[in-house]
């Protein structure tokens, strides 16, 4: 009986005649199921006559012939050289020294080929000065298998020409009548100076304009009025003592950067010593991060500490007022320098000419001992007036042929309508340059220019310090350098090489073997004939300068006018420096992008800003008081992934619409800070049109703007790789003590080792065991050493991992999903409190779940990073325990531990359960969620067959579903081994290198064998500051931090 | 009917033999002449010994002059009287010029300058060692009548007798077989008809009547459940056997053997010649790769060695000779490298038109295993032939090992490190025997099984 009851989902069911129930109850779904729509349009569904059966057929049928094909193996061919080239072996790489001069970027390196494809950058160790490779230098190797590059010349409407079209345009043109304009990039370059001279010399009317897009101008200015030449002074931070830094990022591209391996020498502590340095700054930059004491202080203030500093030094008084804590701070300072004049020195990078003349005076007056105007750097040489007036004369009409190289003024210029004007009443313009870009759109040609590894060059980065650049590939393309160019305009049948091999032994090389400079990559005027070659070399130099100035003598009268500026007015000025109305900007480079002529380079895209850990990006920095003012926000959504709100920026009447917000600890209250580089979109691949322009802001060339800020509509996603900015008080993972402590009390103090209970005593959790410790004192053992005082998260190590180890590039979707694939991540810790050490007092002070020392609310507290928090920076990679979790818990045993202290992954052999990831302490295990080559859905580089160029071929390109990390460069541990065994010697120390350790050139990272105990790394292994990164898991890892020591000496 | 042709086939057979035979005896005979030719040759010249003279030739002269075409220096068949009759120069100019080249050209001699700039200013090596006799006997031996056109066509003879036995010896043979089992088969159905039939007419249909009252064996066998389980189970295990064989195979090419775009006979170079291996693939000596020479390398032998002639009494064998390796053959394949390195014969010089071969690849390791050429062959001094095999043996070179995992692991176990008169091994060897108690370590000890030595 019971079967028979009815039950009733609704009244109207009750009604047996009611249509709808009648329909419900025939459908399966309530709602119809568009499958016309996932299908395809229903007519031609119903059109086509494959059936169901067809269907099954073609699929049995394409399956059945897929796996026969399968069974054959593929044919392999293998072509060798009709002609064997005498030096190349196949499988042996070859490394040329070259230079890269691209007008930003200014360094000594050596290129490593194999079968003579440039694979990857190393820093030139030969070099004195210029010789380590930053970030971006390193990714410049993948810049040359840009599949976007020009392939030939091209017409502006984007038609390919011949270069002959070209040369004859141009040639027409010489002797005109009207001026002839080239716009150029710096080049440091005392060829180019020397051809540019001759170029000018043939043909009548020749104006030489050099531009920075991101200018040093009031630098160049002042240093030109004070010691009369257009330079910049040089700064060695290894012999100070005190640095104090007014806004300068000299650790960034600050006067055209490169200072950071001095700086990290003077940071290690050494018999009880280290500098100490001090930053003003508004902006959280990678130096104000390093700083041993930072604040957080308006480029306005900045201006008035620092006249304040210098009237204090100077013994008399300045006006104006900054704030107490600044105040208290400088005070200090002027007492630690008055100790030590010479030890200390002072650097500034606010764009104003009584900064910079002032700094100039201040370090002249201490004789500091890092300074040195004697033998300046010319890696900057734009002149902002002249440009101006360039730009003046192309609108009025004045300019009939305008030769651009190695800038790109339409994207850069803040005025860049105007010289879109300019250029529409010139009669020819001709844009060289590597890329079809804004520029190239509105010049008459495009021409295709060589990359750096493909072209001759020199540069003359420092006084005395000259360097080459040879070519390490031919030319892939179409292309053809400018200079080569200028000689074939000037009726030369000389090739550039001839030339610059003329220039040299002429004027540089004072005897020496041209063929071991170009072995060497640098020469350096030797140094008891060093005044002597450098008087023959300068005149190509200073002939270059001073021809400028006569172009420039109308312009340049103000500026001529700057010498006369007294010290004193100049200090008078900034002490009355005012704000300005509205919030102040600050504009940046990244370190990982530069002036954006990298901006196509799919490493840097994906390399983490090292501050703010977001990549693809860019985005104005608002500190956390005023973001609460303009009721933007920052918030980590459901996925993972960071969203922040959007604000519009004015300056002066130009508005860049739609700038996403990024909140930063540090920023200083009331200015925001923008980044260069991103928003390009001409000639790019649409993955890589990332970011703002923030070039149209910038003007008057000065990077302190005022600027009004709206919030506008919308959440922006970024792809950030780090969203926990603090460390919550564990002091295991970065240890930090003071340089007063270090110096004092015993290590077990302030590096302390973690504890753990063994039959209830209290033993180190180093000397405790689960496990059976394998004898590795035989053989190699390697080991790395971190020093986290002499890293300054720069990042090059990052990308020069990349390059080595194929790491492929996933795009900002997948990153924003935490499927980053970096093998060497570089860690940014905030503090919560005003120190890491306030952090772990709070921690330790927690007492009970709530009330005011409760832990309930204290760690929500200390999950906040502080309005100044100090900062840390920690690369983390693949720990290579001795106890490693990961190969325990592997089904198939795909990772596995060698004698020589190196964790393998066997990829052929993982199956992607992802067990090693989840059990690795150190999340340092990466996972292939795609394939990432081959696969057009990620269009970066790995996708074209010119891009795959770069691939290392000694080491694997992973496949999807497998976990992949860092090996410890073994392809490169190996090949030292073996061209040991081979010349049957043991290994030289210095000869095992990972690609992170040689990259460093700060020495941060040094790798060695520890069982060689005559090797670096044995002695720092044995040093105090040693630690492993939480040791108290008690994986034993073969990798080692150094605790960081802070110099908070008071006067 | 059957039965007659057989009796035809073998009477074929017999008498292609029978033609073979009578071939070959006339090519003997025609060598025998040929070597009478040469005899008579040899004493026919003016004061010198054309036997001795060939010896000097090869010695001296043959790196730069051939008998019959220009090389990098003129043809020297019948030189003496060349000269004699177009430039006037007798016998003594020739000991000058062969003694001391250069110093004719300085003195200005006017045929001495001449040849000099027409064969592109390569000045010949003096030879002040060579005596006048020396001298007369290598014009003998130039003087002497080339002996080619009779060899010609013995060997022509040759190739057609031998390529017609050798047909004979395989092919012919295993058709006979075939055939023969053909035959048996049929005779056993027809016997088997014929007395079925006999049987038939006598009236005797036992046969089916006893297969209807009994069982049949499959289905007694279907019923016995202990026996269906157990072949069931014996043939899973035998599937499985041969199914885990045929698997493993996958991608091992042990005997791979692809045509090459060039015939290049690993036999002749690395067998007869004795061409050390690492004299071509030097880059074994010092890379991971082996490399596949470069033309310039073989063109340092090629450049005079311009045909193959084979060596007298060996090669080419039957064997060769049946397989269509004839020394024509060979010279077309030095003709393939001269089109591909773009070698002007006739004017011995590079024309810059080049094709770079193709070859095809034979060893393939996958791309995730490291295997590196100097860590074996130089550090190890493992011998190529420990992996490649008896290449100086292969007329066409092919995969001799598997190439597995299996098989470089199991070397890894076996072979002794070769630690001797190497610094680098000297603390670690010292070290690890101590610990394992042993003076000899193998590769596997030293490491040499750890996953990540060749995958990464």
């Amino acid at each position: 009986m019971a079967s028979n009851k009815k039950y009733w989902k609704s009244e109207a069911e009750l009604n047996p005649n009611d249509s709808i129930v009648e329909a419900l109850r025939q459908n399966e779904f309530v709602e119809d199921i568009p499958v016309d729509e996932f299908l395809g349009d229903k007519e031609t569904l119903e059109s086509t006559n494959t059936n169901r059966r067809d269907f099954l057929k073609y699929v049995g049928f394409s399956t059945a012939a897929a796996s026969l094909a399968a069974c054959e193996g593929p044919v392999i061919k293998s072509i060798p050289y009709v002609v064997a080239p005498e030096n190349i072996v196949p499988g042996v790489a070859n490394y040329y020294a070259t230079t890269i001069a691209n007008g930003f970027d200014f360094a000594s390196i050596l290129i490593k080929t194999r079968e003579g494809r440039p694979i990857k950058v190393e820093n030139n160790k030969e070099a004195k000065v210029g010789g380590g490779a930053n970030a971006r230098v390193q990714a410049s190797v993948l810049s040359l298998y840009d599949s976007t590059r020009l392939q030939g010349p091209k017409s502006g409407a984007g038609e390919d020409v011949s270069w002959a079209v070209i040369d004859a345009a141009v040639k027409s043109k010489l002797n005109s009548g009207k001026q002839i304009a080239l716009l150029t990039q710096t080049y440091a370059s005392p060829s180019t100076s020397r051809l540019i001279e001759e170029f000018k010399a043939a043909n009548a009317n020749v104006n030489h304009v050099t531009y920075d897009a991101i200018s040093e101008e009031a630098a160049l200015t002042a240093f030109e009025s004070k010691y009369g030449e257009r330079a910049l002074a040089d700064y060695d931070f290894e012999n100070a003592d005190i640095i104090v830094s007014f806004g300068a990022d000299f650790l960034g591209d600050w006067q055209g950067g490169g200072y950071d391996s001095g700086y990290s020498k003077g940071r290690v502590p050494k018999n009880g010593k280290m500098s100490k340095h001090v930053q003003f700054e508004a902006n959280m930059s990678l130096t104000g991060a390093n700083a041993d004491k930072r604040v957080p202080l308006t480029a306005q203030f900045q201006k008035v500490a620092l006249a304040y500093l210098y009237a204090k030094l100077n013994g008399t008084s300045a006006g104006g007022e900054i704030p107490a804590d600044a105040q208290k701070v400088l005070d200090s300072l002027i007492a630690q320098i008055r100790k030590n004049k010479s030890g200390a020195v002072v650097v500034s990078g606010i764009d104003d000419i009584n900064v910079q003349t002032i700094v100039l005076a201040i370090n002249e007056m201490l004789g500091s001992k890092a300074f040195d105007s004697k033998a300046p750097r010319y890696t900057r040489q734009g002149n902002v007036k002249a440009v101006q007036s360039l730009i003046a004369d192309m609108n009025a009409g004045k300019v009939g042929t305008l030769i651009i190289d190695g800038v790109n003024p339409m994207y850069s210029l803040p005025n860049a309508a105007e010289f879109k004007t300019g250029i529409e009443n010139v009669d020819l313009s001709v844009n060289f340059s590597t890329n079809w870009n804004e520029t190239s759109a509105v010049s008459t040609y495009a021409a295709a220019s060589n990359h750096y590894l493909e072209s001759w060059g020199d540069a003359q980065i420092k006084k005395g310090h000259y360097s080459l650049m040879q070519p390490t590939i031919k030319e892939l393309f179409d292309t053809r350098q400018f200079h080569t160019s200028v000689l074939k305009w000037m009726g030369s049948d000389k090739s550039y090489y001839d030339y610059i091999k003329e220039t040299w032994s002429t004027f540089v090389l004072n005897g020496s073997d041209f063929n071991k400079a170009i072995h060497d990559g640098v020469f350096v005027a030797g140094s008891g004939a060093m005044m002597a070659v450098s008087e023959i070399a300068d005149p190509v130099m200073m002939a270059a300068s001073s021809d400028k100035e006569e172009v420039d003598e109308m312009v340049d009268e103000a500026q001529m006018m700057s010498p006369s500026i007294s010290i004193s007015s100049a200090v008078r000025s900034l002490a009355n420096a005012t704000g300005a109305d509205g919030m102040e900007l600050t504009l940046y480079s990244k370190v990982g992008m530069g002036d954006g002529q990298q901006a196509n380079n799919p490493w840097l895209q994906e390399f983490p800003d090292p501050i703010t850990r977001v990549c693809w990006d860019n985005y104005v920095t608002v500190s956390k008081a005023d973001a609460e003012t303009l009721g933007v926000i920052n918030e980590n959504v459901a996925n993972g992934g960071l969203d922040g709100s959007y604000v519009n920026l004015t300056v002066n009447g130009v508005t860049v619409n739609n700038v996403p917000v990024i909140i930063q600890p540090g920023q200083a209250k009331g200015t925001v800070g923008l980044s260069f580089g991103y928003g390009k979109k001409e000639g790019m691949k649409s993955e890589m049109q990332t970011g703002v322009n923030a070039f149209a802001l910038y003007q008057d060339f000065s990077t302190i703007q005022s600027v009004s800020i709206a919030k506008a509509e919308g959440n922006h996603e970024f792809a950030c790789v780090q969203l926990h900015k603090t460390m919550m008080g564990r002091g295991d993972i970065i240890k930090e003590t003071t340089l007063e402590i270090f110096n004092t009390k015993d290590h077990a103090e302030w590096n302390h080792v973690p504890q753990v209970s063994l039959n209830h005593q209290e033993v180190p959790a180093t000397s405790v065991d689960l496990w059976d410790s394998f004898d590795r004192s035989i053989g190699h053992h390697f080991n790395m050493s971190i020093d986290l005082n002499a890293c300054t998260g720069c990042g090059a190590c990052v990308i020069a991992c990349h390059a080595e180890n194929n790491v492929p590039v996933v795009g900002k979707q997948e990153v924003r999903k935490s499927r980053d694939m970096h093998w060497l991540r570089i860690d940014r810790y905030y503090s919560s409190e005003e120190s890491f050490d306030a952090d772990n007092t709070k921690k330790d002070d927690f007492d009970g779940l709530s009330g005011d020392n409760g832990s309930l609310g204290g760690f929500g507290e200390l999950e906040d990073p502080s309005a100044n928090p100090q900062v840390a920076f920690q690369p983390v990679m693949c720990q290579h325990c001795n106890h490693a979790p990961c190969e325990t818990v592997c089904p198939v045993a795909a990772t596995s531990h060698s004698r020589q202290g190196q964790n393998h992954m066997a990829y052929n052999r993982c199956v992607g359960t992802r067990y090693c990831a989840n059990n690795c302490p150190y999340k340092v295990r990466r996972f292939n969620w795609f394939l990432y080559n081959n696969n057009d859905e990620f269009d970066f580089h790995m996708n074209n067959d010119l891009g795959k160029m770069v691939v290392n071929p000694d080491v694997n390109v992973r496949s999807r579903g497998v976990i992949e990390k860092c090996s410890m460069c073994i392809q490169k541990t190996q090949k030292s081994i073996l061209d040991a065994k081979r010349d049957g010697r043991p290994v030289a120390d210095d000869e095992f290198q990972t690609a992170c350790s040689s990259a460093c050139s700060n020495g941060a990272i040094v790798f060695g064998d520890i069982n060689d105990k005559e090797s670096e790394v044995a002695e720092l292994k044995e040093s105090d500051r040693m630690y492993h990164l939480l040791e108290s898991v008690g994986t034993k890892p073969n990798v080692f931090y150094h605790v960081k020591v802070r110099n908070t000496t008071e006067a | 009917m059957k039965k007659v042709t057989y009796r035809n086939q073998i009477s074929k057979v017999l008498g292609i033999s029978l033609v073979v035979f009578l071939l070959s005896s006339i090519s003997l005979f025609a060598q025998d002449e040929v070597a009478a030719v040469e005899a008579a040759a040899t004493e026919d010249t003016s004061g010198g010994d054309a036997a001795k003279g060939k010896a000097l030739f090869n010695q001296n002269c043959a790196a730069c002059h051939a008998m019959d075409r220009k090389m990098t220096g003129p043809a020297l068949r019948n030189v003496e009287a060349r000269l004699a009759e177009d430039e006037g120069l007798d016998r003594e100019w020739l000991y000058a010029w062969i003694k001391n080249s250069p110093g004719m050209i300085k003195s200005g001699d006017s045929y001495a300058v001449k040849t000099y700039a027409e064969y592109n200013q390569a000045a010949m090596t003096a030879f002040p060692t060579l005596s006048n006799g020396d001298i007369d006997n290598i014009l003998a031996y130039t003087a002497a009548p080339p002996p080619t056109p009779a060899v010609a066509t013995a060997v022509a003879g040759d190739v057609a007798s031998s390529n017609a036995s050798g047909g004979i010896s395989n092919e012919i043979i295993l058709g006979a077989l075939v055939l023969i089992f053909g035959l048996l088969v049929m005779m056993l159905f027809l016997v088997n008809k014929t007395l079925r039939r006999i049987a038939e007419a006598n009236g005797v249909a036992v046969v089916k009547e006893d297969a209807e009252k009994r069982t049949p064996i499959w289905k007694a066998f279907a019923k016995n459940q202990f026996l269906v389980l157990c072949t069931v189970i014996f043939l899973l295990l035998g599937s499985a056997y041969f199914a885990y064989g045929w698997m493993m195979q996958v991608g091992v090419d042990q005997g791979y053997a692809p045509i090459q775009p060039i015939h290049y006979s690993h036999k002749i170079h690395a067998g007869t010649n004795k061409i050390e291996c690492k004299y071509c693939h030097s880059s074994a000596r010092k890379s991971k790769h082996s490399g596949i020479p470069s033309l310039n390398v073989c063109m340092n032998c090629h450049k005079s060695i311009y045909e193959y002639t084979g060596t007298e009494g060996e090669a080419p064998s039957q064997e060769d000779l049946a397989n269509g390796y004839t020394n024509e053959f060979y010279t077309g394949e030095i003709k393939k490298l001269y089109a591909a390195v773009g070698w002007d014969e006739e004017n011995q010089k590079y024309t810059g038109d080049t094709t770079p071969v193709e070859w095809v690849r034979i060893h393939n390791l996958p791309d995730f295993a490291y295997f590196n050429h100097s860590q074996h062959v130089e550090v190890g001094q493992i011998e190529c032939q420990t992996c490649h095999g008896p290449v100086e043996e292969m007329e066409i070179m092919y995969q001799y090992s598997p190439l597995t995992m299996g098989w470089c692991i199991n070397c890894h176990r076996e072979t002794n490190v070769k630690v001797e008169g190497n610094e680098y091994y000297a603390k670690i060897h010292e070290e690890l025997s101590k610990k394992y108690g042993v003076e000899t370590l193998t590769a596997a000890q030293m490491g040499g099984l750890e996953c990540g030595k060749c995958h990464y």
